[in-house]
């Protein structure tokens, strides 16, 4: 599914109107074949991956030009999928994400700066289950032809977000860290 | 208590011991399988109890393969004087039947496990590779084989125990004293 990145056009439009330069900075829809979100956490040690099959970026990114570049993830919570069916129904239930009252987990960025060498550190706001975080996620960035790829990992703590309420903040089952690994691939238009 | 390896008229030692671990270890990884499945959602306690199940049933694996390698190299006593020769080929069927259920039933139980995407992790330390991609088909099969070995094997247990009893009580040859030397 292809979704374009309506808020991030209106400012790219606006830059291109300003500088003429057309590089980097382009109208991108997120290109959902090649582009994943995935978040994996250990039960008693065991790697569980879980993946979200429905998200949208709006990604505005030139390197030379991070002071106006700009990123914004809107996750589909309820699009989860997660080892089986009952897994997967009570990850989406109440003490997890909450998928039916929080429906929408959204990074929006607030700094783009070089980070260590190869990566930019992407300073913003995370907000999963109503409870919003300030974070810097590492991220690498390359562009092949008229793709731009971006790929990176963040770790959280799930108790922050209160993910795995009630009998599942024991986090000797189900470890506090857990591990968003993203990919988006980006088609310039 | 005779504890020399190759006792023609008992089990050594060794052979008793990895008989009830292996016994032991069975009844409560068989225990744990029921009341495990038969909680009902997801919850934390019912996840150790899976982990807890594997961890049981890789250990009994690794014991189940040192028993087997001991009994190839180490002869059993003979049957009791008497006895008849359908009830000695019976035991012996039975006993060759268990020997190849304690392999196999965690095998089955492993495979299940990496057919369902789920890597063992022993002890919660071990990652143990996972022998089979995630595939859904072949988790329900793998779960059907690895149940109804248990109930085959469960039922060659009732069998041979109730051997054992009828051996100590009704033919009083000494059989059950082989494997629990107290009795002797």
């Amino acid at each position: 599914m292809k979704r374009n990145s309506r808020r991030g056009s209106l400012v790219i439009a606006a830059v291109l109107a300003a500088s003429g330069i057309a590089a980097n900075l382009a109208w991108a829809q997120v290109d959902a074949a090649k582009s994943s979100v995935t978040a994996v956490a250990r039960q008693i040690g065991v790697p569980m991956e879980g993946k979200f099959k429905k998200f949208d970026a709006a990604v505005s990114f030139d390197p030379a030009k991070l002071a106006t570049s700009s990123a914004k993830v809107e996750i589909d919570v309820s699009s989860f999928e997660i080892g089986d069916a009952e897994t997967t129904k009570e990850v989406k239930g109440k003490d997890w994400f909450d998928a039916a009252k929080y429906p929408k987990a959204v990074f929006q960025s607030t700094s783009i700066k070089n980070g260590t060498p190869g990566k930019y550190d992407v300073a913003g706001k995370l907000t999963i289950k109503g409870k919003t975080v300030d974070v810097v996620v590492p991220a690498t960035y390359r562009q092949e032809g008229a793709v731009q790829v971006f790929e990176g990992a963040l770790p959280i703590k799930r108790t922050v977000f209160n993910i795995g309420d009630g009998e599942w903040k024991d986090t000797s089952v189900v470890a506090d860290d857990v591990q968003i690994k993203f990919r988006i691939v980006l088609a310039k238009k | 208590m005779r504890s020399t390896a190759n006792a023609p008229t008992g089990y050594g030692a060794t052979a008793i011991a990895l008989h009830w671990v292996i016994a032991l270890a069975i009844f409560a990884a068989f225990g744990l399988g029921l009341y495990m499945t038969g909680i009902p959602g997801l919850t934390p306690t019912k996840l150790k109890l899976y982990s807890w199940h594997k961890w049981l049933g890789v250990t009994i694996f690794a014991v189940a393969v040192l028993r087997v390698l001991w009994r190839a190299t180490h002869a059993a006593p003979p049957v009791a004087p008497g006895t008849p020769a359908w009830q000695a080929r019976a035991a012996a069927g039975a006993h060759h039947l268990l020997y190849l259920l304690i392999v196999i039933v965690p095998i089955s139980g492993y495979l299940y496990s990496s057919a369902a995407g789920v890597p063992v992790v022993y002890l919660g330390l071990w990652k143990m590779p996972a022998l089979l991609e995630k595939n859904d088909e072949l988790k329900e099969v793998l779960k059907f084989v690895h149940i109804w070995l248990n109930y085959l094997m469960a039922a060659v247990v009732v069998v041979h125990a109730a051997a054992a009893v009828k051996h100590q009580f009704v033919d009083r040859d000494g059989t059950l004293g082989r494997m629990l030397p107290f009795l002797r």
